[in-house]
């Protein structure tokens, strides 16, 4: 029941994205599609889930002072390898996601995972805890996507509903949707979390 | 060595965990790459193959290994196809640098009397949702079979005859761009 806890806890409580905001670059970036923002959020989550297990594997043997550096080197690794994977295996996925999956590497939600929660707690608890946070964040990712590609596209994960031609809210695919759409989802779910608590 | 304390941070100890880090990913890195190295290079070859079966008239040589480059045109491929010996077209990979969200590179079909047989999109990074509508049939269709002399290959807007995509101006442009590379060089060479 612990586990699920800390499995569940980055849906909603403490979404990477809703509620602690990190992680805006790719999420503002990146999700002018649905499936753009669920392939940055799955492939985040890979990240995340390597990363945290492999530092709650070696925690015990980093000195103090160079883990900052200790971490970077681990989730860099990762990274590549997904890239790498993902050049390989889904290449028009990785077309889209273009910049986005090196940026990963900075991608704070990670670092911050690392620092606060892989590197005091068990394999397990941190294995758990990187899928939660990672879903979560591909989750909200998604959400905002599809949101956006609804409105400025008229259409859901490249499906359009709408005839050709037809006139759609563009603001929402350009950068500006991003922002205006994350705001209005953030509002949205502090009025239901207010509501609950 | 796995007692609950952490370990010191002593120079010797920081710089000994760090380099065995380093080596640890470098190695898996190493083993991912050469793993992967020959799945990317096929895939590549792959979407090349497509596109020219795309865009060329029907053909039955090899124009993958007949493909060759000319100094005077950085960064264009031709693909020469043929039909039982007697040349059909040519396929041109071409690209813009005035794309909205980095390079647009196409594939552009022509046949032998230097018609627009038809295009495809090999790569792009427009903006998703608009730009990269640039990839559906309703935007290519406009290009097949299309003669240049009399089809101007510039969005109207510019006192063209391609309708851009909506709200995507720019990287309908590029798009014209990256068509009037593989077209001028062509023209070129069938007049020397």
């Amino acid at each position: 029941m612990k586990l699920w806890k800390e499995f569940s806890k980055g849906f909603f409580k403490e979404n990477a994205v809703f509620v602690l905001l990190l992680g805006m670059c790719p999420t503002l970036a990146v999700t002018g599609s649905a499936i753009n923002g669920l392939g940055m959020g799955l492939a985040t989550t890979a990240v995340l889930v390597g990363s945290n297990t492999v530092i709650s594997m070696i925690k015990r043997f980093i000195p103090d002072k160079v883990r900052i550096p200790v971490f970077i080197v681990v989730i860099a690794s990762f990274v590549t390898i997904i890239d790498l994977s993902m050049a390989a295996f889904v290449p028009d996925l990785h077309k889209a996601l273009g910049i986005f999956i090196p940026l990963i590497v900075v991608n704070c939600v990670i670092l911050g995972r690392a620092e606060a929660f892989a590197s005091k707690r068990g394999i397990m608890e941190s294995v758990v805890d990187g899928l939660g946070m990672g879903l979560g964040f591909a989750f909200a990712l998604t959400l905002l996507g599809s949101v956006r590609e609804i409105l400025g596209a008229g259409a859901i994960f490249g499906w359009s509903f709408l005839p050709e031609g037809s006139t759609t809210i563009l603001l929402f695919i350009l950068s500006p949707g991003a922002f205006i759409t994350l705001g209005f989802l953030i509002a949205l779910i502090n009025v239901v979390r207010r509501r609950f608590a | 060595m796995a007692e609950k304390k952490k370990l010191p941070s002593t120079f010797f100890n920081m710089v000994v965990v760090l380099t065995l880090v380093c080596v640890v990913s470098a190695l898996a890195l190493g083993f991912t790459y050469s793993k992967t190295k020959d799945a990317i290079a096929q895939g590549k070859i792959n979407k090349v193959l497509a596109a020219l079966k795309d865009v060329l008239p029907e053909f039955d040589n090899n124009p993958y290994e007949e493909k060759s480059t000319r100094k005077e045109y950085p960064g264009l491929i031709f693909y020469p196809a043929s039909l039982a010996g007697g040349p059909v077209g040519t396929a041109v990979e071409t690209f813009s640098g005035e794309g909205f969200g980095g390079d647009v590179r196409l594939m552009v079909g022509f046949t032998s009397d230097l018609r627009i047989n038809a295009i495809s999109v090999l790569g792009q990074t427009e903006t998703p949702g608009l730009g990269t509508k640039m990839e559906s049939p309703s935007f290519l269709k406009q290009f097949v079979g299309k003669d240049p002399a009399e089809f101007k290959t510039t969005v109207k807007k510019d006192g063209g005859d391609v309708d851009a995509i909506t709200a995507a101006t720019i990287s309908s442009r590029a798009f014209c761009d990256a068509v009037n590379k593989a077209l001028n060089a062509l023209k070129q060479e069938a007049q020397q």
